[in-house]
């Protein structure tokens, strides 16, 4: 089984990114540095949750690693390597 | 709208089973009563936190089904995943009474809400159906008779979730088209879909592009994907098809 058989969709991890942010982010707009493409949060490629250790979303077109977000013992890591802005 | 009101940080709340309802083999819906439950939208989810003895922590994501409307409790529809490791204690062990953890409602993509107008499709491959049939009810719930056509996708007859539901819902003549698919197992007498859903099965069921339809796309990733991509083919609006996947095995 490869990886993209195991992805979801960024809506899945709406409960995680409340962890962090206080507002839906579901629904907040971003835009990819890698290909320039505006789309919501919710509707990108999400790989590596529920099962590991944190969530990774990558842009559903061009796969870029928009956001990293790592929930670890004392606290967060959160990356947006991949987002040119967010509109929240 | 729930975006434009100011929100404080989710939290996990303690829920009480009040209701369980056995929907299909191995699929079960827990009804559920959230103290200070915010209501939520059709098509959004909640977290399910459960904790073992020795602290150990596992989450996962359920949809809603039941309608925003529906005062009764908050409905979540599980199936069971062999190798599944919430959904086991969800479906055969759980009782009335019992106590869950959980957080929501969540999401803001993957919601309709009765107000729009634009013609609906719904797509679901097995227990997908759950978050569509908030929409069913909630559509059912608002008296709206915005063109809808279901297409679901399961393995057997049996298999079919909300099975008398969907066909009294169907039957009320208010817009709603249901087409079901059955893959595997068939009775007898059968004459609906019997495949996978195919190219030539959305060019029956789907909107023409022209008419502006919104699709929410559900099940498994493979069938989402598959779906969802078939849809861009025949020209819908990529920004219109949204979709929300369950993994390999869906559940």
């Amino acid at each position: 089984m490869d990886e993209t058989q195991l992805r979801l969709d960024g809506n899945a991890c709406g409960g995680m990114l409340r962890e962090v942010f206080t507002t839906d982010m579901t629904a907040a707009r971003g835009a990819c540095v890698g290909c320039g493409t505006v789309g919501q949060v919710g509707g990108q490629h999400l790989y590596g949750y529920p099962h590991g250790p944190g969530a990774v979303l990558r842009c559903s077109v061009c796969e870029t690693v928009l956001l990293v977000l790592v929930h670890t013992r004392e606290s967060y890591r959160l990356g947006l390597p991949g987002l040119a802005w967010m509109q929240i | 709208m729930a975006r434009a009101a100011v929100q404080r940080r989710l939290t996990w709340r303690l829920a009480k089973v009040v209701e369980l309802v056995d929907e299909a083999p191995k699929v079960r819906s827990l009804v559920l009563a959230v103290p200070d439950w915010p209501g939520h939208q059709a098509g959004q989810h909640v977290d399910v936190r459960l904790t073992s003895e020795d602290g150990y922590q596992a989450e996962r994501s359920y949809s809603i089904a039941s309608a925003p409307e529906d005062r009764g409790g908050v409905m979540l529809t599980v199936e069971l995943l062999d190798d599944g490791e919430v959904s086991p204690y969800l479906v055969d062990e759980v009782r009335v009474g019992d106590q869950l953890e959980l957080r929501g409602p969540i999401g803001g993509y993957f919601v309709w809400e009765a107000e729009m107008a634009d013609p609906l499709l719904l797509v679901a491959g097995g227990s997908g159906i759950c978050p569509l049939m908030a929409m069913l009810r909630h559509r059912a719930a608002r008296s709206s008779t915005v063109p809808t056509r279901l297409l679901y996708s399961s393995r057997s007859f049996e298999d079919v979730i909300y099975r008398a539901e969907l066909d009294r819902l169907t039957a009320a003549g208010d817009g709603l088209q249901t087409f079901l698919t059955l893959t595997r197992v068939r009775p007898t007498t059968w004459t609906g879909f019997d495949r996978r859903v195919d190219r030539e099965m959305l060019v029956q069921v789907a909107w023409s592009p022209e008419r502006r339809p919104v699709a929410f796309v559900c099940g498994p990733t493979p069938f989402v994907e598959a779906v969802a991509r078939l849809l861009v083919e025949l020209g819908q609006d990529p920004a219109r098809v949204k979709t929300e996947r369950f993994g390999p095995t869906g559940g």
